[in-house]
């Protein structure tokens, strides 16, 4: 692909994080969120502590969306969306958190649908855990849109390649636990 | 007279939040009934009448178009009317829902008012 197209794909798709993150937020939990520079890498996320929620697309575009924040701001996130507070990092911060990931793909899935048709969209996974990573099987390229809001960091990562007909599965994404 | 409604989400947290809306909109409210899947959905309206139906699209065991054929094909319960409230925004879905028989559909992310002005529609 030449590198002049491949560069608007990137800049579409960063575009598409954001608009679909920011409506997400203003609309659910009524925040304003402030970008951070976009991304482009090898690399999967980085080890964190926090949550990482995890969602599959397939058909034109085949891959993963990713959507990681410390624990404090999970706790803080489900908080506002909820509006009740939370304490720890419990089962409804964590299905708020994979809720949250599902609306930010799910808008940029339907983005990518008016260019090139149907696509199909995983059930969220989520994860929760101190210094771990998440890896997808191969060597593509991750889009990482980062925000601010309530004091804390979120990213909104983003592994997708050009699918072929009849690929109906996404890419497995393989999660490693670090010590 | 009170509206009994079954909300159908594999997210607590967006049942929760329809929940709330409910609660705030301008509607007699009566009993809320939830489902976590379509499968769970259609057992509980084998022992409990509703109104509404509000439910997602995309969900483990059974999903939303699903239950709406299962729903639509009962006649028990196929006049219910049922509104979809889902990340899936393309016009093929909402089509689909249309053609089963859905008389609204709401995509996530919602406001309160996207909500109560569908349900002002069919109330």
């Amino acid at each position: 692909m030449e590198e002049r197209e491949r560069y608007m794909e990137q800049e579409q798709l960063v575009g598409m994080i954001r608009k679909s993150t920011h409506e997400v937020f203003e609309t659910m939990l009524g925040l304003t969120l402030d970008d951070g520079e976009a991304a482009i890498g090898q690399a999967a996320p980085a080890p964190i502590d926090g949550v990482v929620a995890i969602i599959g697309l397939a058909g034109c575009w085949v891959g993963t969306g990713t959507f990681s924040v410390t624990a404090e701001g999970a706790r803080k996130i489900a908080s506002q969306m909820l509006m009740q507070e939370y304490t720890a990092v419990d089962e409804e911060v964590l299905d708020a958190l994979g809720e949250i990931t599902n609306m930010i793909v799910g808008n940029v899935k339907t983005a990518l649908e008016e260019q090139c048709g149907a696509m199909g969209l995983s059930i969220p996974t989520v994860i929760y855990g101190r210094n771990f990573t998440t890896r997808s099987v191969g060597r593509n390229e991750w889009i990482v849109v980062p925000f601010h809001c309530l004091g804390t960091k979120v990213e909104v990562h983003l592994c997708l390649i050009q699918g072929h007909e009849n690929q109906h599965m996404a890419r497995q994404t393989a999660i490693l636990t670090m010590q | 007279m009170a509206l009994d409604v079954l909300i159908v989400d594999d997210s607590a947290a967006i049942r929760k939040i329809l929940h709330r809306v409910l609660v705030q909109a301008d509607v007699p409210l009566g009993r809320v009934v939830e489902a976590g899947d379509g499968a769970e959905a259609l057992a509980a309206l084998k022992n409990q009448k509703v109104g509404l139906i509000l439910s997602d699209i995309n969900m483990p065991n059974m999903d939303g178009l699903q239950l709406l054929s299962a729903v639509k094909a009962d006649v028990a319960v196929k006049d219910i009317p049922v509104i979809m409230v889902t990340t899936e925004g393309g016009s093929s879905k909402v089509m689909e829902a249309v053609n089963l028989g859905a008389v609204g559909y709401v995509r996530k992310p919602f406001t309160a008012e996207q909500i109560k002005e569908k349900l002002a529609g069919i109330i």
